[in-house]
């Protein structure tokens, strides 16, 4: 295949990154293939499920449906930001608690969604939040304890 | 009959809704899916997916691919035949429709494979699939059931001379009898429309043949049967010993990773060609056209007969199932329809007449409930009817016919046991929850404003826990295999940490860790949080058969509690050295061995575990070092079916019961579907972890939902599937979804430990029969074909209207 490469700086949880990546490079593998960040999952390959979720600039973004290079000059964060020590961050706390996950492939793309619903909205209400993970599916819990671990997690983060 | 056990009165950890032991690795992103396991020198695979549904392959040329810098290799169906032999296939007559990994000469669905691509990376594979040329003579594709029966019809298998595979008509007690004593006998014709699990991960598979050795290792998200593996090693023409599969954790399942070692297959292949290791990963549209595991697609003919009283006596039942191309289960979806047939009723009789038909379409595997799910479905569409004709409250028909508390362990016409239950009880706590009289009498005033709001009530049942035997008492031979085990290994470590190993993969976004570790809290007195659990290979493995029919927490349960005692056997006569006692004069409590009447002196399980691995020499010569032990739980109830098949035995004994009340209201001008209520009420014996067993009905409920009211994999009448992605087959999300009021109810199984039964399947088996009431309810005419969309719900107004 005819394709090009280009240079993007950028930073990834907080750190520079600069790379060489082909133009049709999708940003979820660069996460994945490039930099081993394994965290953001695959589920569609098509911007519908959004399994893939990272924020970019603060945004929640499906990285299988946006290229690498468009990330140049961006900040992102993926799920192995939210806690890079011991404790987990109090989102993930809330999930915890509340087994706001079963099979937990959707959980990372699901935690920066709720994480940037939180940060807009810090006294989100359920229905609220219910809307809100509406970007994002679930096979598995039928999102109720989602919903109940982010109206908490959004308490706590709160205090 | 099996032994009836006393349950311990007090428990300190089955029964707490702990956090869940495998969960701090998801919420980090390191679960270890199989997407995120890779090894260095690996290639990776692309499939060139057939665009025809019934077709022969004249030709296919790979030279264009196979030029393509970074392609390892080009395998056609052809090739891939010289090295492999066909897939392990448990249906009917396997030689007349024979599955392999990839197609050889002909396709018959749209997705099936023709070739695969090993290269550098998914994306070069990709690039090479496309370069694949095949020749296709396209063949008139048969997409329906009746066109598949049809006169002359085009043959989806030459071998099998027709395309019923399967076909045999039962009668469970004196079904003409009753029909003759019945005063009213209603009838419909009802469709289930074709759904799958459709996890968000999908299959995949990471193989390395070692020549040197002659070593095929599989890593996988899909590991069950191992004592079926030597199938798959007879795929790969591997000796059974040399193969050896590692699982990782599925991110998600629903049976849609039942056994499907397709995937597997391929990788294995593909390496063995290679001679490197091959990573293989299903995308979305492989797994939605080409997965193997779509669900039911059923047509009925059904009819119920019952006295004036409401007393329903017998149910005839005629189904047809659309299997698609192949038939890998055969027809084990109806034996576990037949595991629950009459539902929570005293029904006397009932005949069921199968037929199963091949088809352009993918083939069926697993989906949450196995097909039993439709039968409950079509039992409580008929009570509803029969509810309709008789002019009988739905509420008060079920509890009619209830089999009541005092009449288990009940064994049902076509022999299966139930072993316990109070439906009655489930009955009363959902109709209180759901506020069932109220929620009347706002619909009364909601109806008087013009809305159509409708409420629709279910009582179900969920068996659990399969028998091996119900893949195949379908067929005339005396006895097939009849076994279906679980086991794990306890390692107590010198400072008394606690290590289980489990032998399938058992993580499906199910809580299996989490299971292990209550139990094992339970039966040596630990604190579940510090309990590892891992995942052992199969080579080395011990038999196990993994999630499936509600059946792991159940099995494993009873493995752990194996594998304690043999520890703790041990760990008494170490006690009762230690303590100088007579080891008679013990008892186990609070994690440790005391003497009977002196709680003073006892020995905990970590002091004795020290002494049993560093001090031999302080211990009687016969106690070896170490302290662990291994369990083997075999099924603890199954009896065989009889000769002639009027009696099939027990199969499914631990039987669960949920009542659902749903109340919706239907948009007159788009057909849409809102939920205003939902109430689900479930009785699974004692619950090990509730927070959990209410995820697990949730979560069902919802997929529950999604297959009645949007989920269905469509093919067109040219056999195109119009489906192909999550744009076209659309999951619920949040708002589908309802909130729902969850209830629990706790009738313990007399033949499980603690009482547990299973709950996996839950929700899913309900669902669809509370909502199709609901609309009903609302709109005024009966649905009567799944997945009842907007579409769909827009013609049933049109026709109450007319």
């Amino acid at each position: 295949m005819n394709t090009s490469s280009h240079e993007i700086s950028l930073t990834v949880n907080g750190r520079a990154v600069e790379a060489t990546v082909e133009s049709r490079l999708s940003l979820a593998d660069f996460l994945r293939r490039e930099l081993g960040l394994v965290g953001t999952h695959l589920g569609c390959e098509q911007g519908a499920c959004g399994a893939c979720t990272v924020l970019v600039d603060g945004r929640s973004v499906r990285s299988c449906i946006m290229l690498a290079v468009q990330a140049d000059e961006c900040e992102l964060r993926t799920v192995e930001s939210l806690a890079p020590g011991l404790a987990m961050h109090p989102l993930q706390d809330a999930f915890h608690k509340h087994q706001a996950l079963q099979c937990g492939f959707c959980t990372p793309g699901m935690l920066l969604r709720c994480l940037e619903l939180i940060e807009e909205n810090p006294d989100i209400t359920d229905e609220e939040a219910r809307e809100g993970i509406s970007s994002n599916s679930c096979r598995c819990t039928g999102y109720q304890y989602i919903v109940d671990a982010v109206v908490e997690a959004a308490e706590q983060m709160r205090q | 009959m099996p032994t009836v056990r006393e349950h311990p009165e007090t428990l300190n950890w089955v029964g707490k809704s702990i956090r869940r032991i495998e969960d701090p690795k998801f919420l980090r992103g390191r679960g270890n899916y199989i997407d995120d396991y890779s090894v260095p020198n690996m290639l990776e695979v692309a499939i060139v997916r057939s665009t025809e549904p019934h077709a022969r392959i004249v030709s296919i040329d790979t030279s264009a691919a196979e030029a393509l810098p970074g392609v390892a290799a080009v395998v056609t169906g052809a090739a891939a035949a010289e090295v492999t032999d066909p897939m392990p296939d448990f249906g009917p007559s396997p030689d007349k429709h024979v599955w392999r990994c990839l197609a050889v000469d002909k396709v018959r669905y749209v997705g099936e494979g023709v070739a695969a691509v090993a290269a550098e990376s998914r994306a070069i594979a990709e690039d090479a699939a496309d370069l694949v040329h095949v020749e296709y003579e396209p063949l008139p594709p048969v997409v329906d059931w009746h066109d598949a029966l049809a006169e002359g019809a085009p043959l989806i298998h030459e071998a099998l001379g027709s395309n019923v595979p399967f076909h045999r008509s039962f009668v469970f007690g004196d079904v003409e009898d009753d029909y003759a004593e019945a005063d009213v006998v209603v009838s419909d014709v009802l469709y289930w429309g074709r759904s799958g699990g459709q996890p968000l991960e999908t299959v995949g598979a990471v193989a390395d043949y070692d020549l040197g050795s002659g070593m095929m290792t599989i890593h996988v998200n899909s590991l069950t049967f191992t004592s079926f593996l030597f199938m798959l090693a007879g795929t790969l023409k591997v000796p059974s010993n040399k193969l050896d599969m590692h699982p990782h954790p599925a991110g998600g399942s629903f049976g849609a990773k039942f056994w499907e070692v397709k995937t597997a297959a391929i990788a294995g292949m593909m390496s063995k060609v290679t001679g490197r290791p091959v990573k293989f990963m299903q995308d979305r549209l492989d797994n939605i056209a080409n997965g193997d595991h779509h669900g039911s697609d059923r047509r009925y003919e059904v009819s119920l007969a019952a006295l004036r009283d409401g007393t329903m006596l017998s149910m005839k039942v005629k189904v047809v199932d659309n299997y698609g191309a192949y038939i890998q289960f055969g027809v084990g979806h109806h034996g576990n329809s037949l595991a629950q047939a009459v539902g929570p009723y005293r029904m006397r009789s009932i005949a069921y007449d199968v037929t199963a038909v091949l088809t352009n379409k993918c083939q069926q595997g697993a989906y949450r409930g196995f097909g039993s799910e439709v039968g409950n479905w079509v039992l409580e569409r008929m009570v509803d009817l029969m509810a309709t004709e008789l002019d009988m409250d739905p509420v008060e028909i079920r509890r009619k016919n209830f089999i009541q508390p005092d009449q288990f362990p009940y064994f049902i016409p076509t022999g299966n046991c139930y072993d316990s239950g109070n439906y009655e009880g489930v009955l009363d706590k959902t109709l209180e929850l759901a506020d069932y009289h109220g929620w009347r009498r706002r619909q009364a005033e909601m109806r008087a404003e013009g809305r159509l709001v409708g409420i629709g009530i279910c009582t179900c049942q969920e068996r659990s826990v399969f028998s091996a035997t119900e893949f195949w008492f379908w067929f005339d031979q005396p006895v097939g295999v009849t076994s279906s085990p679980e086991s794990v290994t306890l390692d107590i470590d010198a400072m008394g940490a606690v290590t289980a190993t489990l032998y399938s993969n058992a993580s499906w976004g199910n809580s299996p860790e989490t299971m292990v570790a209550q139990f094992a809290g339970e039966e040596l007195g630990v604190d579940p949080s510090e309990v590892n659990v891992v995942y052992a290979g199969s080579n080395q493995g011990l038999p196990a058969t993994g999630p499936g029919g509600s059946r792991f927490t159940i099995m494993v349960s009873g493995a752990v509690e194996g594998a304690a005692n043999r520890i703790k056997a041990k760990a008494a006569k170490i006690a009762a050295h230690l303590l100088e006692a007579n080891e008679d004069d013990l008892e186990w409590i609070d994690g440790g061995f005391a003497v009977r009447g002196s709680p003073d002196r006892r020995k905990d399980l970590g002091e004795i575990a020290l002494q049993a691995h560093l001090f031999k020499h302080s211990l009687p010569d016969e106690i070896d070092s170490g302290l662990e032990a291994s369990f083997v739980h075999d099924h603890p109830y199954t009896t065989l079916p009889n000769a002639d098949r009027t009696d099939l035995g027990v199969f499914y004994p631990f039987v669960g019961h949920a009542s659902h009340v749903a109340v919706v209201e239907v948009d007159p001008d788009t057909g849409k579907v809102e939920f205003l209520d939902y109430t689900a009420v479930h009785d699974c014996g004692t619950c090990v972890n509730p927070r959990s067993v209410g995820g697990q009905v949730i979560g069902g409920t919802v997929q529950g939902l999604g297959s009645t009211l949007f989920e269905e994999f469509v093919y067109d009448g040219d056999g195109v599937l119009k489906t192909p992605s999550f744009a076209e087959y659309l999951l619920p999300s949040a708002l589908d979804s309802p909130a729902l009021k969850v209830g629990h109810q706790e009738t313990p199984s007399p033949y499980t430990p603690y009482g547990i039964k299973g709950g996996g399947e839950a929700g899913r088996m309900m669902a669809p029969s509370a909502i199709c009431a609901a609309i009903d309810d609302a709109v005024g005419i009966r649905v009567r074909r799944l997945p009842a969309t907007p579409e769909r719900v827009l013609d049933m107004i049109e026709a109450a209207e007319d």
